[in-house]
């Protein structure tokens, strides 16, 4: 038997293969996807003015499975595709014992009250006026969402727009650590 | 509630068919061929001309009347947003650019169609289907990952607005040149392909290919350089090339595309390297690939903030599909592609043009592995590790001086073998000029070595194209009847030879402003209280006040800095800050005094906001000028080249 002439052309589409591969590799990980700092820390405390003029204050939910999402009325798409998931997710587990906080931030009243209007969302909404609790909590882009265990400890940060799956997966792991 | 998302959903899906359709009939008709299946294919390649200018028109249509149930247009525009902005809008982001693409691609199948269906029947059909292929592939990204026309419910009262780093009149240019040139490249993959594909191996193709590579490489160049003006003037750091991974995408192929049309012509004169061609052609489409790929996957990290979703992987299955496809085509063909001839002598234009390739090559490797770096480290090491602006220097200024070099020496040196008496006629004046310039500028007290090697060799450069340029005037002067017209007629009937030439004299003038603007440019950062003033470079610069606007889509302050040259007063420049409500940090707005020899480049940066003091970076930039006036030169040279040919082929 004799070896093909040339069979070593083929190793001309083969070396492509090696860099292809390393590209591959590249999805496993997101560059962006920088942990946050605070995942761990105890959370900032604040006290806001809701939008119908209840105050809220972290302090006062201690003890409970708090969720804090930052939204703008200005933030299209992601804030609007979420807004459903948010009130779903509200409804859902506003009966054991979990509290939902919007913040909204660098925003203006009126489209922020039509924002919530639209949505319906029942859960309490408060404008952060002087953009104080967005720094403490380092938000960089809305949406940012907050999951704080009931010691007030972030434990999970989400960026983006967030789904009823990502919203149930972090409340659950939560509410299923001994109070 | 417009149905305008349904109604462009449907123009892509069908876009899609009739491209899929087209690509297969093509193929058919070209192995079997029926010249009815080949009119079938160029009606689909109408179609799908008419199609994509149809979704183009649908979405510009959305933007200019704030459809904002169209997710896209929600996400890249607003009520405040100006507009002419609202139509660039169009190319903001990536569902966009995609659309844009496709366009531009369905324009070069057109035009693809128009010239060489009658010139190339036989060859033309595996053109067709190559290039219907790729646009398939860019209509199935509208279709699945990246849908332009997708819906958003509820409708929001207003959009979002254009990312404000974009509105800026590069933006509006930029991104159009740089994808004419990217998908501009389609067109000698094609050809290529076709010849691979045919077994028409001939060099009748890299004639037809040479053309059309001059023109992808002429815009983008222009991409590049309209880039550059960008981050000069927009980002406000004072720079115009970091070696972004991004960057880098766009620089890529365009180094390879420059190997290719100097190696295209050892082709075309000695029959030699066609392997080699076929490689560069190859590289240089999956480099454009990959580009797109780099920008829109989100794999490495980058200042272009771009990445999103599923389309890289997408685009990475596609470029596997390229890469692996075409190079197992080559390998296939491989034995009516090894060349004939051999390299008669080490010292000729051939060898002089092996060696520009191999430099050019070596260049494109090194930004790659730097570009890759990231990746590469944390696969073998675990660690994210990214090479920076030094690495990459440091690689390629030798192979960038070497390059100036051989810019001299090519067009000149001897085909096959040069004898002592070519070598003396055409190189002892510029040598002996290079070096006396090199001598003059170190007594005139420049000292970085670089920069004198770098401007001797631009000297020695141009001194070769004026000796050339003088004796073809000279020699064509017996037959015009004067000098002007002997010029002028030399550029027009040579313009090959002497749009290449023009295009090196841009290179050089490029490559000073890179020397001088890395070696001499000065800054300062301070802060000042109204009236102060800091001193640069022999400019006095005095802050007067801050003031604050509301503009149509965003807050804005300004700050009012007098300018003095000595005594005399200059300018008043007002750079400002732009708070734009979507946005967390302010975009800077650089304001400067552009000159030959140097700029005044102002930023602000922290300020009071009561006015008390603000803080300012003021630098002096110098030659940056040249690299935009030598960017012009360049694609002027481009220009003449791509001009038909006057000179019958022997």
């Amino acid at each position: 038997m004799s070896f093909p002439r040339h069979a070593g052309r083929w190793l001309i589409p083969l070396a492509v293969l090696p860099v292809l591969i390393l590209l591959a590799y590249g999805f496993r990980t997101n560059p962006r996807d920088v942990p946050s700092p605070l995942i761990g820390k105890p959370a900032a405390p604040f006290s806001l003015r809701a939008f119908d003029g209840e105050s809220l204050s972290l302090e006062a939910l201690r003890g409970r499975v708090v969720v804090v999402n930052f939204w703008a009325s200005w933030c299209v798409p992601s804030c609007y595709e979420e807004a459903p998931a948010l009130e779903r997710g509200w409804l859902a587990y506003k009966d054991r014992g979990v509290a939902l906080i919007g913040v909204n931030i660098q925003d203006k009243e009126e489209p922020a009250k039509k924002f919530l209007a639209e949505f319906g969302h029942t859960f309490p909404n408060a404008p952060d006026p002087a953009g104080r609790v967005s720094v403490d909590y380092g938000v960089y882009g809305v949406p940012e969402t907050f999951f704080i265990d009931r010691a007030g400890r972030i434990r999970f940060k989400h960026v983006g727009a967030i789904t009823d799956e990502v919203l149930k997966r972090n409340v659950d792991a939560l509410l299923a650590e001994p109070a | 509630m417009t149905h305008a998302p349904e109604l462009g959903y449907a123009l892509t899906v069908a876009a899609l068919a009739l491209a899929v359709y087209g690509c297969s009939v093509s193929a058919v008709g070209a192995a079997s061929g029926r010249l009815a299946l080949r009119r079938s294919s160029e009606r689909a390649a109408i179609g799908v001309f008419v199609l994509t200018t149809c979704c183009i028109l649908l979405l510009v249509y959305a933007f200019l009347t704030f459809d904002f149930s169209i997710r896209y247009v929600a996400s890249n525009t607003n009520r405040g947003t100006p507009f002419y902005y609202r139509i660039t809008a169009l190319w903001g982001a990536l569902e966009g650019s995609i659309i844009l693409w496709a366009w531009m691609l369905s324009v070069y199948t057109l035009i693809v169609v128009a010239q060489y269906r009658r010139r190339q029947p036989e060859f033309y059909p595996w053109v067709l289907a190559v290039m219907l292929g790729i646009a398939a592939f860019f209509f199935l990204v509208m279709t699945i990952p990246a849908p332009p026309f997708a819906r958003l419910t509820p409708i929001p009262p207003d959009g979002r607005g254009l990312n404000p780093l974009l509105e800026d009149s590069g933006m509006i240019t930029h991104p159009v040149a740089l994808y004419l040139g990217f998908t501009g490249f389609t067109v000698p993959f094609a050809f290529a392909m076709a010849a691979l594909i045919s077994g028409r191996t001939g060099d009748e193709w890299i004639t037809i290919t040479r053309r059309w590579t001059i023109i992808a490489w002429y815009f983008l160049s222009l991409g590049l350089l309209i880039g550059g003006w960008w981050s000069y003037h927009v980002l406000g750091w004072g720079g115009y090339w970091a070696w972004d991974p991004v960057e880098n995408a766009a620089f890529m192929p365009w180094l390879t595309a420059t190997a290719l049309l100097h190696s295209v012509m050892i082709q075309e004169r000695r029959r030699m390297l066609k392997l080699w061609n076929l490689t560069l052609i190859i590289l240089t489409f999956g480099l454009t690939l990959f580009g797109t790929f780099l920008t829109r996957s989100g794999i490495i990290g980058s200042v272009h903030a771009f990445s999103q979703g599923s389309v890289g992987q997408f685009f990475l299955a596609f470029l596997a599909l390229v890469l692996l496809g075409s190079f197992s085509l080559l390998a296939w063909r491989f034995d009516r592609l090894r060349g004939q001839t051999q390299l008669d002598s080490a010292v000729s234009r051939e060898s002089a043009f092996l060696l520009n390739n191999v430099l050019l090559l070596a260049a494109t490797f090194t930004v790659f592995f730097g570009t890759v770096f990231p990746l590469l480290s944390e696969a073998v090491r675990g660690v994210k590790v990214s090479v920076g602006a030094p690495f990459f220097n440091l690689v390629n200024i030798p192979v960038f001086l070497a390059l100036l070099f051989l810019m001299g020496v090519g067009p000149l040196i001897a085909w096959r073998r040069a004898s002592a008496d070519n070598l003396r006629r055409n190189f002892l004046k510029p040598v002996i000029v290079g070096i006396v310039a090199a001598g003059v500028l170190r007594l005139l007290g420049i000292g970085n070595a670089l920069v004198l090697l770098c401007m001797a060799l631009v000297a020695f450069v141009t001194v070769t194209i004026a000796l050339d340029f003088f004796r073809a005037v000279r020699a064509r002067r017996r037959t015009a009847p004067g000098w002007l017209s002997a010029a002028g007629g030399l550029l027009l009937n040579q313009n090959r030879r002497y749009g290449g030439f023009v295009v090196h004299l841009g290179i050089l003038v490029v490559a000073l402003g890179v020397a001088g603007s890395q070696a001499w440019s000065v800054q300062t950062e301070t802060t000042l209280e109204p009236g102060q003033s800091v001193e640069l470079a022999g400019y006095r610069v005095r802050f007067d006040r801050l003031a604050a606007s509301e503009e149509s889509n965003h807050f804005k302050v300004t700050g009012t800095f007098t300018v003095a040259n000595g005594r005399d007063s200059l300018a008043v420049l007002a750079p400002a800050k732009k708070f734009y409500p979507q946005e967390q940090t302010p975009i800077a707005y650089v304001d400067y005094r552009l000159g030959l020899i140097e700029d005044l480049y102002v930023v602000l940066g922290d300020f009071a906001r009561d006015g008390s003091h603000a803080t300012i970076k003021v630098q002096v930039n110098r030659m940056v000028s040249w690299l935009w006036i030598g960017g012009l030169i360049l694609t002027l040279g481009a220009a003449l080249a791509i001009l038909p040919d006057r000179r019958r082929p022997a």
